[in-house]
């Protein structure tokens, strides 16, 4: 598939644009439908997307296999830290209201940050599947 | 949609048979947007016709299964999966209208969701404030359902590959 000058021009056309969509659910979800998940595997699905093209062993030297891992776990980490960042400021977990001294942006802020844990979460899961199903059948060849 | 759930039903190649469910999904998704349901809809896009085409294009490559055996008894199969389907259906008779403004979901939280909403959160997209901030121990909880998943994925197909790596490793050193 590496060879076929269609699919990979095209490719190379498309990705920037899924990035940027995926980037554009990411954070106009407070205004328009998306959000965290929804970004999350837009952004998942153009790495897949490139993996496909442009074969595993090169998607792996984009985003490594040990970046995907660490993505995982970071975004329950954000999410989670948001909710402490709250318990430290004096609030309740999850308690947005305590992060700016407006409550309102202190909500927009809380809900930005979720909204990036859940979209890291995501997209390095999905990521993760894709690169051990791919890994097992030899996608690369 | 019906279409594609016949022909889904009697196809026996698995390659036609995930095309056709990517299919189905987006038509579902199309039927998502009509119902006004934007959000929904793009999950069920990205993720239904999108991700999980590919992972499961990617296990068939895997298993190299090109037909499944046809079943012998497909009158008790088809039995249960009717009654189970007519007592789905039934259950929906219960359900209030499509757009019923009187339903319970409409008149217990959503008012005051409606309501409060731009004072306390002030956000265009009651979808997101409600998922992150009204219910965000319970969108917390989803992100550690998925991490769990990937976690368990990683487990399972980690420890096979080593498996596999193994004998390849001491016929190299054999040799």
């Amino acid at each position: 598939m590496k060879a076929d000058l269609i699919l990979r021009v095209m490719a190379k056309l498309l990705i920037p644009f899924i990035v940027l969509f995926a980037l554009y659910v990411q954070f106009h979800g407070d205004f328009g439908p998306g959000g965290g998940f929804q970004a999350g595997v837009i952004l998942a699905a153009a790495v897949i997307f490139y993996a496909l093209i442009f074969g595993l062993a090169d998607a792996r030297r984009v985003v490594p296999e040990s970046l995907v891992e660490a993505l995982m776990a970071v975004g329950v980490l954000i999410y989670a830290g948001v909710g402490v960042a709250g318990l430290l400021l004096g609030g309740n977990f999850l308690d947005y209201f305590v992060l700016d001294p407006d409550p309102v942006h202190g909500q927009h802020r809380g809900i930005f940050w979720v909204e990036v844990g859940v979209a890291v979460t995501v997209s390095g899961v999905m990521l993760k599947i894709f690169y051990m199903f791919a890994d097992r059948g030899g996608l690369e060849e | 949609m019906a279409a594609a759930v016949c022909v889904l039903a009697r196809t026996r190649n698995l390659f036609s048979a995930i095309v056709l469910s990517g299919i189905y999904s987006f038509l579902m998704a199309t039927v998502l947007v009509a119902m006004d349901a934007v959000d929904v809809a793009m999950t069920e896009a990205s993720v239904g016709a999108g991700i999980s085409t590919v992972l499961l294009l990617g296990a068939l490559y895997l298993c190299r299964s090109e037909q499944s055996k046809p079943l012998r008894q497909v009158w008790l199969p088809l039995a249960l999966s009717v009654a189970v389907g007519a007592v789905l259906m039934y259950g929906t008779l219960g359900l209030p209208e499509f757009s019923d403004a009187h339903a319970p979901i409409h008149t217990h939280v959503v008012p005051r969701y409606l309501k409060e909403m731009p004072k306390e959160v002030g956000m265009p997209n009651v979808v997101t404030a409600v998922l992150a901030s009204y219910r965000g121990y319970d969108t917390l909880g989803e992100t550690t359902v998925v991490f769990t998943a990937g976690a368990g994925v990683v487990a399972l197909l980690r420890r096979k590959r080593r498996q596999r790596d193994a004998p390849d490793a001491a016929k190299g050193a054999a040799r």
